[in-house]
């Protein structure tokens, strides 16, 4: 705005200031692109030394060239991982886990939040507030309590917990759960109340209510809780790390760390490309669900 | 069809009384009309015979059967709101069907339902469409379809009319008068709109403040209000209230609005008023009764000279203001009568229309 002003004084110091609208405009997509490459540049360059890592052997990655070039490329290392099996575990439990805390983080948080933002009832609001605190605690906090709270299970019940990849699927929810229940309050406390009254004339019950009004109504919510559900479960490190230990356990994020770490022997070009291949999934998930979610938004919005 | 009653119905938010024991009869097959300013308890009245809110006391029956406990999806209502409420994600065909297909109805019978109520509405054409698709009054149109499918016992309006433009609210108005009339429904409708009340309704019912003012027909009402409330809510423009003080002229009885403009009260009337006698009063009357005076003054008519401050030409009639001891007065007079501002003009007040109102308890003597 300040160089916009500066230009017209010099132009037309005696005629009345008026602004110009294709300048002003000019200026924002200026700054707007500049910003922009700016990010861009900042975000995608990790990735792409990863991909250009990926490439290489690694007699290379250790010579002394330029670490940007890859002078002699080389699919070894996918072809490595692509067959060793452990890699092959590790993507598999880690995309039951991400399923399976999806599917249970839904079926808890959606019902929930429907009752904390439509049925109102004593402590509604305080428990509303409530589970959005749980989620301000950070993991980093909330896992040795847990570790101890295993500890004492088994004690009590001889019922081993820790190192089982599926005792993820009960300590993933506690960050998963609280944010979803979150964002979907926020979603059907968006709808409007005529609209559950109108399916209660209609003869609709809450359960009817939530599956064919909310749940449709709420969809573009649903799928940004699905996403961040299972990003969260297909990134998170501290939990598996904490609670499971041998490589037929890990999922991800953990398996590449503590298995192609040896000693003190980097493997790094492995593991650049289980990092590179580990972050396809969820690049998927996104490009699909993305335009979805997008229409979603976008659909009815302005009123005709 | 269906008989709705209310008894000494009672709503309470924590310690405010929105609804204060209200009675009503409502007949089989009536367009009853809940009218009021904002904030009457029309809309609660509504709501608790629909089931939306639970009743604080008092008892509301269908057909003779108490239904305080029934929830709306058993009371067999159907309702209509004043934003439609319409199921964004979904067609006017599945909208309408919404109700029919929870019963689950036959497909033949649904379909049935479906196309008569559309033809009813003239919304044939946009069953496959979406409701954003829609203009205002075709989502108002789906909305009482969506009503109309269902063949409930009581149809209820929520001010139905008050998001469209003026020229659809009239036309609307006129249809949900057509479709009564075909489906004769019992139909309670709330509208804060007193034309629509007055257009409607079979009966109009006017709150104030969680309580009824006056039932009755439209025309009782406008020209026997009890109270000075419906005197001044009922009617457009609004009645004009004057102070006045009520004084014995011999045998009759005389209304003096200033030092200089007193009427004689017409000699029928003057028994009802007796008993008022040497009062503070309020009188009323309505715009129409105020008019041009004309050379062959019918009886009962008083005139006067009004100094004309504003004009207001509507085409077929002119709206005219003056004051009377400093309280602005409108008369409705002939457009060719020659109204102009500034000059003094020779009024009439037609006294078999007058009112009078007791100040200490706003009712009609």
């Amino acid at each position: 705005m300040t160089a916009a002003t500066v230009v017209m004084d010099k132009s037309a110091p005696t005629r009345p200031r008026y602004g110009s609208m294709s300048r002003d405009r000019r200026w924002a997509l200026r700054w707007s692109y500049f910003f922009l490459v700016l990010f861009a540049i900042f975000f995608l360059t990790p990735p792409l030394y990863m991909f250009i890592t990926s490439l290489k052997t690694s007699a290379e990655i250790s010579a002394a060239t330029n670490p940007w070039w890859v002078y002699h490329p080389s699919l070894t290392n996918y072809i490595e991982l692509l067959t060793s099996s452990t890699y092959i575990i590790f993507f598999r439990n880690s995309a039951i886990v991400s399923i399976f805390v999806v599917c249970i983080t839904m079926i808890i948080s959606v019902p929930a939040a429907f009752a904390l933002a439509r049925m109102k009832f004593w402590g509604s609001a305080v428990l509303a507030t409530g589970v959005f605190l749980t989620y301000l605690i950070p993991d980093t906090l909330l896992f040795i309590p847990l570790f101890k709270m295993f500890a004492v299970f088994n004690e009590w019940t001889d019922i081993q917990l820790i190192n089982k990849w599926w005792v993820l699927l009960i300590v993933y929810p506690t960050l998963t759960v609280p944010f979803c229940t979150w964002i979907m309050i926020g979603y059907f406390a968006s709808i409007p109340k005529e609209l559950d009254e109108a399916a209660l004339m209609d003869g609709a019950n809450y359960r009817q209510i939530l599956f064919k009004i909310f749940i449709p109504v709420a969809l573009p919510g649903l799928i940004a809780a699905t996403i961040f559900a299972f990003t969260v479960s297909w990134a998170q490190f501290l939990y598996p790390l904490a609670f499971t230990t041998s490589p037929d356990q890990l999922v991800l994020p953990v398996g590449i760390i503590t298995t192609l770490i040896k000693g003190d022997v980097f493997n790094w070009g492995q593991i650049m490309t289980g990092a590179l291949l580990g972050a396809a999934p969820p690049l998927i998930i996104y490009a699909f669900l993305m335009d979805y979610y997008i229409a979603g938004l976008t659909a009815g919005a302005t009123k005709g | 069809m269906a008989q709705v009653t209310l008894r000494k119905v009672v709503k309470k938010y924590d310690e405010v009384e929105a609804v204060s024991a209200i009675d009503l009869d409502i007949a089989d097959k009536e367009f009853v009309v809940l009218v009021g300013p904002s904030g009457c308890g029309k809309s609660t009245t509504l709501r608790m015979i629909a089931g939306l809110e639970d009743i604080t006391g008092g008892e509301i029956a269908v057909d003779g059967e108490i239904v305080n406990d029934v929830p709306p999806k058993d009371r067999d209502m159907a309702m209509v709101f004043q934003n439609y409420a319409l199921y964004p994600h979904m067609t006017v065909y599945q909208n309408m069907s919404f109700g029919l297909r929870l019963k689950h109805f036959p497909k033949e019978e649904i379909e049935k339902r479906v196309q008569e109520a559309a033809r009813i509405l003239d919304i044939t054409d946009l069953l496959d469409r979406k409701p954003r698709q829609l203009s205002g009054g075709q989502r108002q149109r789906v909305a009482m379809g969506r009503a109309i499918v269902r063949n409930p016992k009581v149809f209820l309006f929520d001010e139905p009319l008050s998001n469209l433009d003026a020229k659809l609210r009239v036309q609307m108005r006129t249809e949900i008068k057509r479709v009564h009339q075909k489906v004769r429904t019992t139909t309670v409708y709330v509208t804060h709109d007193q034309v629509e009340a007055m257009t409607l309704a079979d009966r109009v019912v006017v709150m104030n403040r969680g309580r009824i003012e006056q039932i009755g027909a439209p025309n009782f009402l406008y020209h026997s209000p009890a109270t000075r409330f419906v005197a001044g809510f009922i009617g457009s423009p609004a009645m004009n209230f004057l102070p006045c003080r009520l004084e014995q002229a011999g045998d009759g009885l005389n209304v003096r609005l200033s030092d200089s403009i007193a009427f004689a009260v017409p000699a029928e009337r003057v028994q009802r008023y007796r008993p008022a006698a040497g009062k503070e009063l309020t009188f009323g009357i309505r715009p129409e009764h105020l008019t041009e005076a004309k050379t062959n003054g019918s009886k009962n008519l008083a005139t006067f000279d009004a100094g004309i401050e504003v004009v207001e030409p509507m085409g077929n009639e002119t709206m005219v203001f003056f004051s009377i001891s400093g309280t602005e007065v409108c008369g409705r007079i002939d457009p060719n009568a020659g109204a102009r501002v500034g000059a003094s003009m020779k009024m009439a007040a037609h006294l078999d229309h007058m009112h009078l109102i007791d100040n200490a308890s706003g009712r009609v003597l």
